[in-house]
This record gives C-alpha cells, sequence and structure tokens, in this order.
C-alpha cells in the first residue's frame, strides 16, 4: 500500500535526521527534534493504521508480530511505540539486541532511544545524553555507532566576510505605489 | 561563517545591523545625499565591525555553543552613543557604539606616541587639549547577561519602557534589567514536569510596542499567547490566545511543521500583530483571537512538494517577516532569492529577486513570478526550477522610509522606493 511505504519512508528519514542532529554543532535543537518526532508519530499512526487494515500479511510482520505481542502488556502506558518501531526496520535492526523488556525502562530522553537495543545499559549511554531531556517519542533503530562527536566536529573556520557586498541602495523598487 | 543570521534597523533607520553565523556584527550607517531634493538617494556604508560572540564550549554537557547572531534589537538612542543587545544561543550582549573624533594632545607625562617621560625633563606645565581626530566608531561590550537560559535563545525584545527587556528560549522566557546582568526574572516557563510530555515549544517573542507590560510568545503549534505581566508574576497562564483553527482538507504529515510559526512581530500602532509560518503571512487583529483578519499565502505551490522539503531539511527554514513604518505593508523571505510584498490596503501582492544580476544600481526591480503549472509562459519560472539554497530568511525595513535590506544568503541587498 502506498501510503505505507511513504509512511515508511518518512519514517526513515526522520530517524536518519534525528540521528545527524545529534551531532550537528550547538548540541540538539530542541524545536526541531520535536517537529521531527511529530512527523514521525504521524507516519507512525498512519502505517499502523494501514496495517491494521491489511491484516497479518506480507514477509515483515510474520517475525515481528510475535514481538509486538509480546512486549505490549508489559508496556508501559507512555511507550506504545518503541515496540512498533522496530516491525518495518527489521532489514536494518539487531534482532538479537532487541529486548522488549527493555522498553519499559525508565527513559531519560529521546536521545537516549538507541541504546535501548544494545544489551549492556547506562555504559552505552554517551555523557552529554544523559543531561539531555528530549521528548521519547521516537527511536533510532539502525545499529548506531554512537560516538558522541561534539569535539570531534571542527569548528567551522572564522573566515571574515569579504564576500559580503552591498548593493547601492539607489537601485529602485517598482511596488506599491 | 559570513551567512547573515539576523538583520535590523535602529529606530531612526540611519543604522542598519547585521549578525552572522560567526558571531559578528556589520553596522551600516546612512550617508543622505540632498535628503531635501525630491529625488534622493541614500547609501549605507559600513560603519562599524566587532565580534560580538565567539564559540564557547559547556564543559558540563559536552556541548558546543554555537557564536552565530540569532537577534539584534537597537535600544531607543538616548545619548550620543548607539546601543544595541546581541545574542546567540546562550548569551546576550549590550554593545555601546560611540564616535570618537577628537582626541588629547598635549600630556604632561606622555609623549604623543605614548611613551611615559622621565619625569625629571618636565619642567613646566600644560592642560592638555581636544583636537580632531580621523572618526573613529568604537564597540564595547557594556553588559553580558550569561548563563539564564537551558535551551536555545530566539528571541530578545526590548521593553518600551526602556528598561527593561525580554529574553526567549525554547521553553521559558526570562525578563531582564538592562543594568542588573546577574539575575533575571522568569516569566514564561512551559516546561512540562515529565519532558516526555512535551508538545508544543515557544518560537518567538516580542513586547507591545507601546504597552509595557504586554508580550506574545508563539509557539510551534501555531498559537500566538498575549500575556499582561500586571497579572501575576508568572505569565504561564495567558491573556489571550490566538489560534485559528487547522483546514482539515489540509491535513498531511507535515501539517504539525508547517502551521509551526516562525516569526512575530507586532505592528508599529500596536492593533495588530503578524505571524509567519512555513507557506503563508497572517496579520492578527490583537482583540479578535478566533481567527487571523488577513492571511497571505507566501508560497503556496510548496504546498505539495512538502515531501520533498522536509527530505532537504527546507521545511524548518524559519523565515522572519517584516512591517513597513506605516503598517500598509508586509514582507517576507521565500525561496531562490524571492521576497515578496504583500500590500494590505490595496490588496497587491509583488514578488521580487535579490540578485546580483538584477541589482545593478538605479535598475527598477522587475517583478517575478512562479509558475504553478500547466504552461509556463515566458519570464516565469517553474516551482521546479526554484533554488532551495538560495533563501531569504531576513529582511527589514526602514522605520519610516521605504527603504529595505534583505538578506540572502551572504549578501545584503538595501532596495530603495523610486521617489519620482
Amino acid at each position: 500500500m502506498e501510503v505505507n511505504i511513504e509512511a515508511r519512508r518518512i519514517l526513515a528519514v526522520s530517524i536518519s535526521k534525528l540521528y545527524a542532529s545529534r551531532t550537528q554543532r550547538g548540541g540538539l535543537r530542541l524545536h526541531r527534534s520535536l517537529l521531527l518526532s511529530l512527523v514521525m508519530r504521524s507516519a507512525r499512526d498512519i502505517y499502523h493504521s494501514s496495517r491494521e487494515s491489511e491484516g497479518p500479511s506480507g514477509a515483515q510482520s510474520a517475525p515481528e508480530e510475535p514481538m509486538d505481542t509480546s512486549s505490549s502488556p508489559g508496556e508501559q502506558t507512555r511507550l506504545p511505540e518503541p515496540q512498533q518501531e522496530p516491525a518495518f526496520n527489521s532489514a536494518e535492526t539487531d534482532k538479537e539486541n532487541l529486548s522488549p523488556a527493555k522498553q519499559s525502562r525508565k527513559r531519560r530522553g529521546k536521545a537516549s532511544a538507541a541504546p535501548d537495543f544494545l544489551p549492556s545499559k547506562r555504559a552505552r549511554l554517551e555523557p552529554g545524553e544523559e543531561r539531555y531531556e528530549f521528548l521519547t517519542h521516537t527511536l533510532l533503530i539502525f545499529k548506531l555507532k554512537v560516538c558522541w562527536s561534539t569535539l570531534g566536529h571542527s569548528l567551522q573556520g572564522q573566515s571574515f566576510i569579504t564576500g559580503r557586498r552591498m548593493v547601492p541602495p539607489s537601485t529602485s523598487l517598482a511596488c506599491c505605489h | 561563517a559570513d551567512i547573515i543570521s539576523t538583520v535590523e534597523f535602529n529606530h531612526t533607520g540611519e543604522l542598519l545591523a547585521t549578525g552572522d553565523k560567526g558571531g559578528r556584527v556589520v553596522i551600516f550607517q546612512q550617508e543622505i545625499e540632498n535628503k531635501n531634493q525630491p529625488q534622493f538617494r541614500s547609501e549605507y556604508n559600513v560603519y562599524s565591525t566587532f565580534q560580538s560572540h565567539e564559540p564557547e564550549f559547556d564543559y558540563l554537557k559536552s556541548l558546543e555553543i554555537e557564536e552565530k547572531i540569532n537577534k539584534i534589537r537597537w535600544l531607543p538612542q538616548k545619548n550620543a552613543a548607539q546601543f544595541l543587545l546581541s545574542t546567540n544561543d546562550k548569551t546576550i550582549k549590550l554593545w555601546k557604539i560611540s564616535e570618537r573624533d577628537k582626541r588629547p594632545e598635549g600630556y604632561n607625562l606622555k609623549e604623543e606616541d605614548g611613551r611615559y617621560k622621565d619625569p625629571n625633563t618636565i619642567t613646566s606645565l600644560r592642560v592638555p587639549v581636544l583636537k580632531p581626530m580621523d572618526l573613529m566608531v568604537e564597540a564595547s561590550p557594556r553588559r553580558v547577561f550569561a548563563n539564564a537560559h537551558t535551551y536555545h535563545i530566539n528571541s530578545v525584545s526590548v521593553n518600551s519602557d526602556n528598561e527593561t527587556y525580554l529574553s526567549a528560549d525554547d521553553l521559558r522566557i526570562n525578563l531582564w534589567h538592562l543594568e542588573i546582568t546577574d539575575r533575571s526574572f522568569n516569566i514564561v516557563d512551559i516546561k512540562p514536569a515529565n519532558m516526555e510530555e512535551l508538545t508544543e515549544v515557544i518560537t518567538a517573542a516580542e513586547f507591545h510596542p507601546h504597552q509595557c507590560n504586554t508580550f506574545v510568545y508563539s509557539s510551534s503549534k501555531g498559537t500566538i499567547r498575549l500575556c499582561d505581566m500586571r497579572a501575576s508574576a508568572l505569565c504561564d497562564k495567558h491573556s489571550k490566545l490566538f489560534e485559528e483553527p487547522e483546514d482539515p482538507s489540509n491535513r498531511s504529515f507535515f501539517s504539525e511543521i508547517i502551521s509551526s510559526i516562525s516569526d512575530v512581530k507586532f505592528s508599529h500602532n500596536g492593533r495588530y500583530m503578524m505571524t509567519r509560518d512555513y507557506l503563508s503571512v497572517k496579520i492578527w487583529d490583537l482583540n479578535m483571537e478566533n481567527r487571523p483578519v488577513e492571511t497571505y499565502q507566501v508560497h503556496e505551490y510548496l504546498r505539495s512538494k512538502l515531501c520533498s522539503l522536509y527530505e532537504n531539511d527546507c521545511i524548518f527554514d524559519k523565515f522572519e517577516c517584516c512591517w513597513n513604518g506605516n503598517d500598509s505593508v508586509v514582507m517576507t523571505g521565500s525561496y531562490n532569492n524571492f521576497f515578496r510584498m504583500f500590500d494590505r490596503g490595496h490588496r497587491r501582492d509583488v514578488t521580487l529577486e535579490a540578485s546580483r544580476e538584477n541589482s545593478k544600481p538605479m535598475q527598477v526591480l522587475k517583478p517575478r513570478k512562479v509558475c504553478t503549472g500547466g504552461k509556463r509562459k515566458k519570464d516565469e519560472i517553474s516551482v521546479d526550477s526554484l533554488d532551495f539554497n538560495k533563501k531569504i530568511l531576513h529582511t527589514a525595513w526602514h522605520p519610516q522610509d521605504n527603504i529595505i535590506a534583505v538578506a540572502t544568503t551572504n549578501n545584503l541587498y538595501i532596495f530603495q522606493d523610486k521617489v519620482n
């Protein structure tokens, strides 16, 4: 179903953006992350509503069903998403690390999503992330090389303005009068 | 690093300040030739350049703090010097820009080059005299307002009382006194107890131009809240909530993103305010909360392209908007170095382009048109050939005259109305 595919694609794009934003200069932008998560939620909702209407079909759904159902009962109220997300990105997910029990772990923030799939716990959380509070509506599904590279990001060169050109203001404007 | 990130005229329009991504502020001054003549030309020349903010590092959070200037706001002039507030993500600074055109000569203890004289050689006393010198413009930081924002500062706004100003980040708004740097009052806090319940952030805030107790702030959900500081110390509860119901036919994955307000500006007369979201500009009457009085589509042809704009990140662009001096025309930027003006009274709008090819001196700007479908006429540009890397996010209008400043990515264009 087209909407389904579109939703998945948008979700994948969103996740890659979320991941990319973690390494950008200036730190995570709350507003941008919020908007990304809203898009992801819409995409997720649409994906699931279209899947429900489809019924259990397709190669993807079979391996994921047991995981979905097993994790839902153990679920905390605010985290319906996490175990759903892995459903359609199974190709990129490290299955053995998907532990539904991890879903109920207390969430510190959106940024801590990635390590949920990894067997080790807090040690994998990057030092900066714990202090950063974020939305938890989303999940990073890729097997990430979580490298907190704010230091690695070289400062942009302080190239001073040479290209700034000011057009003489005598250029006239033809409008509005 | 010379990507322009903010543009602002001062209250007389004589000075124009720009801030860039490298933390520099460049101020231009208007040189007027024969203002009394009917056809006057004004040029803006560089007046002062200084490094306002440097990159910093927050060691506790292992985060770099960008030096990019997010906003510049001028203070009304009280004496010979000019003052402006400039801010990056975390720190606001008050800068004093002053002119020096005289210097004292004839010191008793110093030579002219500054070297100290041997006191034994001094046989007489004289009074130093002030002699004219080449004009020097000095910028010095007078106040540094730091450590008050956990999140990224998006707005500063000077109060009409000329003593206080507000600064807003994603979740909080603080009130400062211009003289006091070690303390600020938090007047709005929308941070939820549980960050996972966060649904909206503050995107812009501004004080009313005349009522020193009133300010507004816009949100990522497309709402604007007007707050009255007389009501309570903490203005979490708004006095007015401006919100237009969403048109259900326009619902898409990206409805929430495009309804996020990127800029809010009061009109000069204080009766209206303008908001900019991704596709439109809306004018609100402060007395009517349930819908805007005017809505202008900036680039409606992008509505069908939202998915690609999401992928190339353009959908997150924050466009600003501005009023002209008498609130009859509003202006905002778009892509392909286009900017748009909407004449409220005459219900006309125009699209213009800021580019080197079209901007020879004395050349009248030609209106542009984007072809939205079907047959493309000559001189029209099709939506698919728009350059989305060329965006005009920052524009400013002279407070009295029809002079506008338009910032493309690296360049500043100043246009003037044709007077004839």
